[in-house]
């Protein structure tokens, strides 16, 4: 009963990790002809493309500002919609949060492009008021790609914090405030450590994925977003050098792994409601 | 901090949706460099119904996201199953099994499926974009089926047999009935879940051969049209349809639950 499932993810997601694995070792690809020779030279390639440090640099920057950003956005948003309301509104309210959630994630930043562009809505707002202004040149920079990837994951952060928020005892404000608590202390002793494992398994849930992000940085950021995403692609639809491409795929995945296991405990909780 | 609250809310929403509308308005728009303001036209639906490549992508994203749905909703709720009523050993694996599918970027899996498929001659196209999207939705056929599990009592099940029935015959008058709306729910979601991936898709599409979000992107790659806004626009009213339908299922399962 179980062999349909996990038959279709070996073949799907097992097997074509370990085949990559295999793949990150070749000197050249197996479809070249010639013997196959072995190399670590794939996983050194850090050390002799010294630019390569700089675009994972920027990926991890990238996921640090969006994962920032969305705990600065999220986490006031779902200690108001955990507190501030109630009932069928706070159901409305929830949903239209979730729903952006289920739409094509492409067409999204796609539609960024319409508002970030010279021309485009916010230009053209900026440009009613100040007519002799230049043009404000936001999109293909990195905050646009920012901006687009905070829309993209900004509703998990809120889940999450949501989750871990919902849960805090009012009688445990209620008491504090009685006690002569002001609203910075409550929030800095009470709330922000109760709502800590959100933020975290929000954190991870976001930035994991951002620094894997390919079309993003291709759409928003144009000839600036070149990221760790951008460049592994190239290996394999541009360069076509597997071998290559597979290594620094599975730089990522170690280093997305760690993470996973330094937060593994936040994780745990709710792997599932946050999924 | 009550209004503060709600107006921060409302801004939240409002930065969700603005891009959004912003491109659903576009796709009236009669300017193709978007130029604002807007001159209202309905050109661009009429100009996307004669986009035979367009259109084409459309139809494969459909049977792909059909295909899937079929095939993951099977599979899915049969491990589910046997994972949620099952007591064997090595059953925690299996459930840390459905997690690597979810945590790990699409970019790494997408690329690894490329390189497993074309090595051992399964190649691309839309049969490989199946498998791969199959696997992708499997894990959340398998929560969603399982989450209904849990809140459907055995008893029942136990009470058919007392009364006379087959363990099968149980199985299929007592337990699926009360499972359909989760397998149902399930089923949308692997829908929607293919109706929207792009990263798999992109990697395994053949030259020819795409789905939308592939289409579109290689559209956008090569500069816009308001076409692409017409189709998204479309693509976004049927994801809605499908989270609403989904939202409205759970709902009313877990309002069934209550008043068990």
């Amino acid at each position: 009963m179980l062999l349909p499932t996990y038959g279709i993810l070996a073949i799907s997601v097992f097997l074509p990790l370990a085949v990559m694995a295999f793949f990150s070792i070749l000197k050249r690809s197996p479809f070249d002809p010639g013997p196959l020779t072995f190399t670590i030279d794939n996983y050194l390639v850090f050390a002799r493309r010294p630019y390569l440090i700089d675009v994972a640099w920027t990926s991890i920057q990238l996921g640090l500002w969006t994962t920032g950003a969305c705990v600065a956005i999220g986490l006031p948003a779902a200690l108001a919609l955990a507190k501030a309301t109630r009932g069928q509104s706070q159901k409305i309210l929830f949903f239209l949060i979730i729903l952006p959630f289920w739409s094509n994630g492409l067409v999204r930043i796609f539609s960024w492009t319409m508002v970030l562009r010279d021309g485009g809505v916010l230009d053209y707002a900026y440009h009613q008021l100040f007519p002799s202004a230049a043009p404000l040149g936001l999109l293909y920079s990195f905050p646009a790609i920012v901006i687009g990837l905070v829309h993209a994951y900004l509703p998990y952060m809120i889940l999450t914090c949501y989750l871990s928020v919902s849960a805090i005892d009012d009688q445990f404000l209620e008491a504090a405030r009685s006690l002569g608590a002001r609203w910075p202390t409550l929030f800095l002793k009470i709330i922000l450590p109760l709502a800590m494992p959100g933020i975290v398994a929000g954190s991870v849930l976001i930035f994991v994925p951002v620094i894997g992000s390919f079309m993003e940085p291709r759409i928003l950021g144009g000839k600036t977003g070149v990221t760790m995403g951008t460049v592994i692609e190239d290996q394999f639809t541009q360069a076509f050098n597997w071998p290559l491409g597979s290594a620094m795929s599975f730089v990522m995945l170690g280093f997305i792994l760690v993470l996973f296991g330094t937060f593994a405990g936040a994780l745990k909780t709710r792997p599932v409601a946050a999924a | 901090m009550r209004t503060l609250g709600i107006g921060w809310l409302m801004v939240v929403v409002g930065f969700l949706y603005l891009p959004i509308s912003v491109m659903m308005l576009m796709s009236f728009n009669a300017s193709p460099f978007y130029t604002l303001p807007i001159e209202w036209t309905g050109h661009w639906f009429a100009q996307l119904a004669q986009n035979e490549r367009l259109l084409d992508a459309g139809r494969n994203s459909l049977l792909v996201a059909t295909v899937t749905a079929v095939i993951a909703t099977i599979c899915g709720t049969t491990a589910a199953l046997v994972l949620g009523r099952g007591t064997f050993r090595g059953k925690r694996l299996f459930q840390i099994l459905l997690l690597p599918p979810m945590a790990i970027p699409w970019l790494i899996i997408g690329t690894a499926m490329l390189v497993f498929f074309h090595w051992s001659g399964i190649g691309r196209g839309l049969h490989a974009m199946i498998l791969g999207h199959v696997a992708l939705s499997l894990p959340y056929v398998v929560l969603v089926v399982g989450t209904g599990i849990q809140t459907l009592k055995p008893e029942l099940e136990e009470a058919a047999m007392s009364l006379g029935s087959t363990p099968a015959h149980a199985f299929f008058a007592v337990t699926l009935p009360g499972l359909m709306q989760s397998i149902i729910a399930a089923g949308l979601f692997a829908f929607a879940v293919s109706l929207d991936q792009f990263v798999v898709s992109y990697f395994l599409a053949k030259p020819g051969v795409t789905t939308l979000p592939v289409e579109i992107y290689s559209s956008i790659r090569k500069g816009f049209t308001p076409e692409i806004n017409a189709i998204s626009t479309l693509l976004l009213g049927v994801s809605m349809v499908l989270v609403l339908a989904f939202a409205w299922l759970s709902n009313l399962g877990s309002a069934a639950h209550e008043r068990r």
